[in-house]
């Protein structure tokens, strides 16, 4: 099972659609794929996370990675988590620090 | 800027590596690979040996020394991976998440055979866990049933040592303001009550989301039983009748690794994801915090799961037995824990792990304080002897990383020494203060000639802790040993038979008294009794000085059906019942309430002993002493009365009302004479516990007035709290 992202640049937020495994091998890719979009300055970054069938602690961790890079002013939405990806994001505590949302809705 | 130490100096079987850093011990990420340090003073043979995550066959197994190939060049070259006693190696490319290690070690001597004595127990036959371990696998989701027969069961994990705490870090609240709640964790959730999910029942991830009761209860601690990595299989009893578990090990008082959390405490245990499990645990602590709620973990430092010469090898006792173990000349274990082996706590090897340990988890866990199992070990020399100034008892008292966190004794042991009130303390040190709940089970059942013994224990034992002031008397009437709260009232002998030691296990003193009945009744007289007693117990326990612990199930009056010592059942009478809080909905608003008054009045929180006397001249002196005249104290009976003044809270520093309680354990009501308070000033009646619901405990700030304002009368075993307030306020 490989990892994949794909990136859309909307006006006002950047969507990061991943797929397959995030795991420790696939965690950097993402980081740096972050830290591209960030330098976009959107207003709020989405991971559309529907596609996604595993995130390990080390994928966990890039999301962290990339609410701190964004800072406050940016609102954070994480899209279509479900299964172990969304006990991952609950059962660490990390859905209170995050947007979930089933699909997504921006909220302001 | 990058490093230049990420670069290869040996191969072996393609893995690359270079020497290591002996600090810290354990396994750490490091750029570029991950970093493996462990001690051993007497092998002279250590292998690293790598699996893939739950493999049972190794990745590779890395000596310490001997033959690799030369990195780049492939030529044959010598290498020995070790300084001093430590063995340490750098494996570069090595995913973390992906594998679990454990050692192999040897002294090239005859192995040791298992049940007979020795100094040194090495057997390269056997995978050893990593001591410094931060994550174990082979106990993923509680109650699995393991492979018996798996070589290496307890398997070291590398956790990364991060986390997002959003600005979080230990509330430090004065030890003087706790309520402490002590619990389990699995067994807060486990019950189909709790109202949380199937495999998420019992865990840590279930417990945060319970965090909005807890303060609701309105205590601002939890003491959570040990968390440590253990193995509830241990001496575990299949029932095959009734296909479940007869026997386990539930309270889980004896380690496995002490810088691991249980992962079958974590929710994301079945993920086989140590930093998960981490994380897991960290956000539960940050969540308490965010609520005002500490965390003091329980912590068994005094033996380990290995047992005596008969026990398995897991980890120490291969790698350094008579280092992690006291030892008889002849190699027997000590056994001052009633558990077979005890840990040598003050060999200078053990007391920096031990210190280590808790560094640990006082900064990457954030968490608050540290409640010591059977403490009086620590105090103990490598040969059995208590010390006077045990190295690693003052060590901790003076560590900068806990110079802030709590520092909690069980101050005796298995093996005979019991130092409630002698505890080397260094000013830093509290007990959980035994005479305390000895003297209240006394008086509360109606014993004579109690009331001297009681007034100390409202004053915070100061014949106990002269010098060190009541925040050393951990407060308690129960705790997970012995009878909770509900049996303390409903039986006078343990009933233990469902442990499967013929009643044999558990303290056979309880100084409990059933009410008149041996168990469960319908009699309506005996049941109310019993529900006053209980009140009578948690009044007196919230206004003592002091810090107060309540144990799990207590503040729901839950029966554990008289067992005494439920160490080994994972089953309903260890769990929560959630149904309790609203079938007994009367006596959980009475403990909230009184909880609530206790947070409300300072008064009832002081730092330093009150001292019989009014240095300022309001007419009154912090605390007095009266009976059922005013100001007449009856020390030989069953009933005393005392009141505080609240210009003296806090010594003096901030305001507080006049508090007024009458204890009356007689069974006969008695009418008790009120002391005369300043002009302007009225009695109101805080809570009654001879009253029916909802009479029997008001909400602090609207308590009626007293009718008769010289005097109120206390039922047959009942507890009268009055407060005195100025009609101006």
């Amino acid at each position: 099972m490989g990892f994949d992202i794909s990136v859309t640049q909307g006006s006002d937020e950047a969507t990061v659609k991943l797929s397959g495994e995030l795991d420790a091998a696939a965690a950097p890719k993402l980081k740096e794929t972050v830290e591209k979009v960030a330098g976009a300055k959107p207003k709020r970054l989405v991971f559309d996370v529907s596609a996604l069938e595993f995130m390990a602690s080390a994928g966990l961790r890039v999301l962290i990675f990339a609410k701190q890079k964004m800072g406050a002013g940016v609102s954070l939405y994480v899209i279509g988590s479900k299964g172990p990806v969304l006990n991952t994001l609950t059962m660490s505590g990390f859905h209170h620090s995050v947007i979930l949302q089933d699909t997504y809705k921006p909220l302001e | 800027m990058q490093g230049i130490d990420i670069q290869p100096t040996h191969e072996y079987q393609g893995y690359k590596i270079r020497p290591g850093r002996p600090f810290p011990f354990g396994a750490s990420v490091v750029p570029g690979g991950v970093n493996f340090s462990v001690f051993s003073r007497s092998a002279n043979y250590c292998v690293l040996v790598i699996f893939e995550r739950g493999a049972a066959k190794p990745l590779v197994e890395i000596p310490f020394r001997g033959m690799f190939a030369k990195a780049f060049t492939e030529e044959p070259v010598w290498g020995e991976f070790r300084i001093g006693d430590v063995f340490n190696m750098t494996v570069l490319g090595l995913d973390h998440e992906a594998i679990e290690y454990g050692f192999r070690m040897d002294d090239g001597r005859p192995k040791a055979k298992r049940g007979k004595p020795a100094i040194h127990r090495f057997d390269p036959s056997i995978v050893l866990l990593d001591p410094y371990a931060r994550a174990i696998g082979g106990r993923d989701v509680w109650g699995r049933a393991p492979d018996w027969n798996a070589p290496f069961p307890h398997r070291s994990r590398v956790v990364f040592d991060d986390y997002d705490w959003e600005g979080d870090r230990p509330l430090e609240i004065p030890l003087e303001d706790l309520v402490i709640y002590e619990m389990h964790v699995r067994g807060f959730t486990r019950h189909p009550s709790s109202g949380i999910d199937g495999a998420e029942a019992g865990t840590f991830s279930a417990m945060r989301e319970k965090i909005p009761y807890l303060k609701e209860l309105g205590v601002n601690c939890v003491e959570l039983m040990p968390i440590y990595e253990f193995d509830e299989f241990e001496n575990s009893r299949w029932d095959e009748d009734h296909k479940r578990w007869a026997k386990m090990n539930f309270w889980g008082y004896s380690t496995i690794g002490f810088f691991s959390p249980k992962a079958g405490y974590a929710s994301t245990g079945r993920m086989n994801d140590g930093t998960m499990v981490a994380d897991e645990l960290k956000s539960l602590v940050k969540e308490l915090h965010r609520n005002g709620i500490e965390i003091i973990l329980d912590v068994v430092f005094n033996h380990t799961a290995e047992g005596n010469e008969y026990g398995p090898t897991i980890s120490y006792r291969g790698i350094d037995n008579s280092t992690y173990y006291m030892l008889t000349p002849e190699g027997y274990y000590y056994n001052f824990s009633g558990t077979g082996n005890t840990l040598n706590c003050n060999n200078p090897i053990v007391r920096d792990m031990v210190v280590d340990a808790l560094r640990y988890w006082a900064s990457q866990y954030h968490i608050d304080g540290f409640r010591f199992d059977l403490a009086s070990i620590l105090s103990r020399d490598p040969w059995g002897g208590p010390m006077a100034n045990p190295p690693l008892l003052e060590a901790l008292a003076f560590d900068p990383i806990l110079g802030k966190c709590k520092l909690i004794a069980e101050a005796w042991d298995a093996g005979g020494l019991y130092q409630v009130g002698s505890f080397p303390a260094y000013g830093r040190w509290a007990e959980w203060n035994g005479k305390f709940r000895d003297t209240i089970r006394r008086f509360l059942k109606g014993d004579p000639g109690e009331t001297g013994a009681m007034s100390q224990a409202i004053l915070g034992s100061p014949q106990l802790y002269q010098g060190r002031g009541p925040t050393a008397s951990i407060n308690f009437v129960t705790c997970h040993d012995g009878f909770n709260l509900a049996d303390l009232v409903s039986y006078n002998d343990k009933h233990n038979e469902a442990n499967l030691e013929d009643n044999r296990d558990g303290a056979n003193d309880n100084a409990s008294w059933n009410c008149g009945w041996e168990g469960p009744t319908d009699d309506p007289s005996i049941l109310a009794l019993r529900q006053r007693q209980m009140k009578n117990a948690i009044s007196m326990l919230l206004v003592s000085q002091g810090v107060p612990m309540i144990l799990m199930g207590d503040e729901f009056g839950q029966s554990k059906l008289g067992n005494n010592n439920t160490y080994g059942l994972d089953a309903e009478i260890n769990w929560l019942d959630w149904t309790l809080q609203e079938a007994n909905q009367n006596f959980h608003r009475f403990v909230s309430k009184m909880i609530a008054f206790r947070l409300a009045h300072p008064v009832l929180r002081s730092r330093d002993f009150f001292h019989h006397a009014d240095p300022a001249g309001y007419g009154y002196s912090d605390i007095s002493w009266h009976g059922v005249r005013a100001w007449q104290p009856d020390w030989g009976g069953r009933a005393i009365a005392f009141m505080l003044c609240g210009n003296y809270a806090k010594g003096g520093t901030v305001p507080d009302d006049f508090i007024y309680v009458a204890l009356n354990m007689h069974w006969d009501a008695l009418p008790f004479e009120l002391p005369r308070l300043p002009d302007g000033f009225l009695w109101r009646v805080f809570a009654n516990t001879g009253m029916q619901a909802p009479e029997d405990a008001f909400d602090p700030g609207s308590e009626p007035e007293l009718a008769e304002q010289s005097g109120c009368l206390a039922g047959g075993r009942s507890v009268v709290i009055l407060v005195g307030r100025s009609t101006a306020q």
